[in-house]
C-alpha cells in the first residue's frame, strides 16, 4: 500500500535537510581504543568532511552503542552545547533512522546542524555476536518465554530464511549470491575486512553455522564506527561538498503480533512504501541502493519488500551477479558491505548511509561508482528479524 | 539433553503458566472477551485490549513453522516457531528429535524440559 505524505497538511521533510559530511573510521580492529574515543573520532571526522566545526553542532543522535546514559556521556565527553537530542534504540537500524529523525527535527527548527555518531568494538571484546545468546533485561516482557530457547542473531534470521526457502523456493545458491556481489565490491576497498572475491560455491560449501545458513552468509565482526553530519539547506549551501539533501523517510517495527505473523517479510515493507511515497519516487528510479546485510536473507527480504522486486522473487532477483556495480541492475553496498567491509558495533546501517553519500557525491571507488547516481536508497533492519525489529528506509538525492 | 537451558523469569503475568508447567500442565492465555488465544502470555489481550484473559489447558499438540539447527556450538539444537492447534505460534526448541530429519509442518507435541533451577520450559519432539 503506498501511503499520502506522512503528517498533517501534507508536511515533509522532503528537501529540508541534507547529509553535508560522513566518515567511515578506517579501523577494523581497535584494542588500544575506547569506544567513547571512536566515536569522538568519527564525530571529527565527518565535521571535517562538512567543513563544520564542533562548536556548530547543536543537534546530537546516538543509540544504543554510545556509552553512557542516552545522549548525555558522549555529549560531554565531546563537550557538545545543545539544544535538541535523540537516542532513539532501534538496534542495527538506528542510523537510517536517526538520520530521517535528525531531517524531522532540522525541518521543524529544533537544529541546525546534527551530528549522528556510532562506535564499538565487539571484534576487540570477543563478542559471539551471531551465536550466542544476548543477555536481555528480566523485565522485557517477551523474556520469561523466550530466554530457554536460545535464540541468538544467527539462528533467528536461519528460521527467517528456511521459512523463505520454503514458501519460494529460495536457494542456498541464490543467497551466495549475495555474499558474491558483496565481495566482488570488497575487493577495491583497501579497509575492508574479507577483500577476496568469492564464488557461490565458496559460499554453500562453508561451513553451516545455522541451517540454512553458512558461514559466508554471515557478516563480518569488526570494531569501527562512523558519523554522518545533516544541516539546514542554507548551511549546506554555503558549504563546499556536493549536495545530498533527504527526501523520503519511512519507519516500522514488526513483532509477533500475539503469536500470528510471518517471517517472510520485514519492517521495510512498511517503512519502504513511506519513504518512497514522501520522496514522490518509486523503486524503479533508483539508481544505488545500500540494504543492511547482516545476513544474506536479510538482503533478499528487504529488497523484495521495499518493491526491487516482488514478495519470493528476490532469490532469482539477487543472482547472476544482478547486484555487482557495472554488471547488474541495482549495484548495492559497493562498499563491500557488512558481508565483506565492516559491521561496526554489531550495527550495520551506519555505513549503508555513508557509501549511499559517496555514490551520490561521485566518491565512491572508481571501480565501482555508478554513472550518473543522483538518486539512493539506504535500508536498515535492527534486532532480530525472528521476533521483534525495525526497519528505516532512507532516500537521498543529489541534488 | 544436557544443554543448560537458562530458566523462565516468572513474574505476575506468567505465574500461573509456571506453576502448571511444573505440574506437566501447558496452559495458553485466552481472551475471554474476543476469544482469541495468544502468545506469549500477558494480563492484556494483544488483540482487544480486554483484561479478562482465562489460562486453558492447551493440547499440546502443534505444527513447525520454521526451525534451524544451530551447528557452531558445542551441543548443536534445534531451534523453531510452532504453530499450536489453538492458534498462536511461539518460539521454542525441537528436542527428542534427528536434526537432519526436521522439517516445515512437521507435526510435534509438547514436552517439558528441566531448566537449570527454575520451572520446566515447554518444548516439542516429533508427534
Amino acid at each position: 500500500m503506498v501511503r499520502p505524505p506522512r503528517g498533517i497538511c501534507g508536511m515533509t521533510i522532503k528537501g529540508k535537510a541534507y547529509i553535508a559530511g560522513v566518515f567511515e573510521h578506517p579501523t577494523r580492529l581497535a584494542p588500544d581504543k575506547t569506544v567513547a574515543q571512536l566515536h569522538a573520532e568519527v564525530a571529527l571526522g565527518a565535521l571535517a568532511d562538512a567543513g563544520l566545526t564542533r562548536a556548530e553542532v547543536d543537534g546530537y543522535f546516538c543509540s544504543g552503542d554510545a556509552p553512557g546514559p542516552g545522549p548525555a556521556s558522549m555529549a560531554e565527553y565531546m563537550n557538545l552545547k545543545l539544544r535538541h537530542v535523540d537516542s532513539t534504540e532501534v538496534g542495527g537500524a538506528s542510523y537510517t533512522l536517526l538520520a530521517a529523525h535528525a531531517a524531522e527535527a532540522i525541518a521543524l527548527g529544533k537544529c541546525d546542524v546534527a551530528l549522528v555518531t556510532l562506535a564499538g568494538r565487539p571484534r576487540s571484546e570477543g563478542m559471539a555476536t551471531g551465536t550466542a545468546p544476548r543477555a536481555r533485561p528480566a523485565d522485557q516482557p517477551e523474556a520469561p518465554c523466550e530466554a530457554p530457547y536460545a535464540i541468538t542473531t544467527a539462528n533467528g534470521y536461519a528460521m527467517c530464511a528456511m521459512r523463505h526457502m520454503h514458501e519460494y523456493g529460495t536457494t542456498s545458491e541464490q543467497l551466495a549470491w549475495v555474499k558474491v556481489a558483496a565481495s566482488h565490491h570488497a575487493q577495491y576497498n583497501p579497509h575492508a575486512m574479507l577483500p577476496e572475491v568469492v564464488t557461490v560455491e565458496d559460499v554453500v560449501n562453508s561451513p553451516m553455522i545455522a541451517d540454512p545458513l553458512h558461514r559466508l552468509d554471515c557478516c563480518v565482526i569488526s570494531d569501527g564506527g562512523g558519523a554522518l553530519v545533516i544541516v539546514r539547506p542554507e548551511i549546506a549551501k554555503k558549504l563546499k561538498r556536493p549536495l545530498v539533501k533527504i527526501i523520503g523517510t519511512g519507519e516500522a517495527v514488526k513483532h509477533l503480533t500475539g503469536g500470528s505473523f510471518d517471517l517472510t517479510t520485514s519492517g521495510a515493507a512498511r517503512a519502504g512504501p513511506i519513504a518512497f511515497a514522501e520522496a514522490g519516487v518509486t523503486p524503479a528510479d533508483i539508481k544505488y541502493a545500500s540494504i543492511y546485510d547482516s545476513f544474506t536473507i536479510t538482503v533478499i527480504i528487504q529488497l523484495e519488500d521495499l518493491g526491487f522486486c516482488a514478495k519470493g522473487a528476490g532469490g532469482k532477483f539477487v543472482a547472476d551477479g544482478n547486484l555487482i556495480a557495472g554488471v547488474g541492475k541495482l549495484p548495492f553496498n559497493t562498499d563491500g558491505g557488512g558481508l565483506c567491509n565492516n559491521h561496526p558495533a554489531n550495527r550495520g546501517s551506519m555505513t549503508k548511509v555513508i557509501e549511499a553519500v559517496r555514490q551520490l557525491r561521485g566518491e565512491a571507488h572508481p571501480a565501482v561508482q555508478v554513472k550518473n547516481c543522483d538518486l539512493a536508497l539506504a535500508q536498515g533492519t535492527g534486532f532480530q528479524l525472528a521476533t521483534r525489529h525495525a526497519g528505516a528506509t532512507l532516500i537521498m538525492e543529489r541534488e | 539433553m544436557t544443554r543448560k537451558i537458562t530458566s523462565p523469569v516468572v513474574n505476575a503475568e506468567t505465574k500461573a503458566f509456571w506453576d502448571a508447567a511444573r505440574q506437566n500442565s501447558f496452559l495458553i492465555p485466552v481472551c475471554t472477551a474476543c476469544g482469541k488465544a495468544h502468545w506469549y502470555p500477558r494480563a492484556i489481550c494483544p488483540f482487544c485490549a480486554d483484561d479478562k484473559i482465562a489460562w486453558r489447558e492447551a493440547s499440546g499438540r502443534g505444527t513447525i513453522y520454521t526451525y534451524s539447527v544451530m551447528r557452531r556450538v558445542r551441543e548443536p539444537y534445534a531451534i523453531a516457531h510452532v504453530t499450536l492447534a489453538e492458534g498462536p505460534t511461539m518460539l521454542t526448541n525441537i528436542v527428542d528429535c534427528d536434526f537432519d530429519k526436521l522439517y516445515i509442518g512437521q507435526p510435534v507435541a509438547v514436552v517439558f524440559q528441566e531448566t537449570e533451577n527454575g520451572p520446566p520450559a515447554p518444548m516439542f519432539r516429533p508427534a
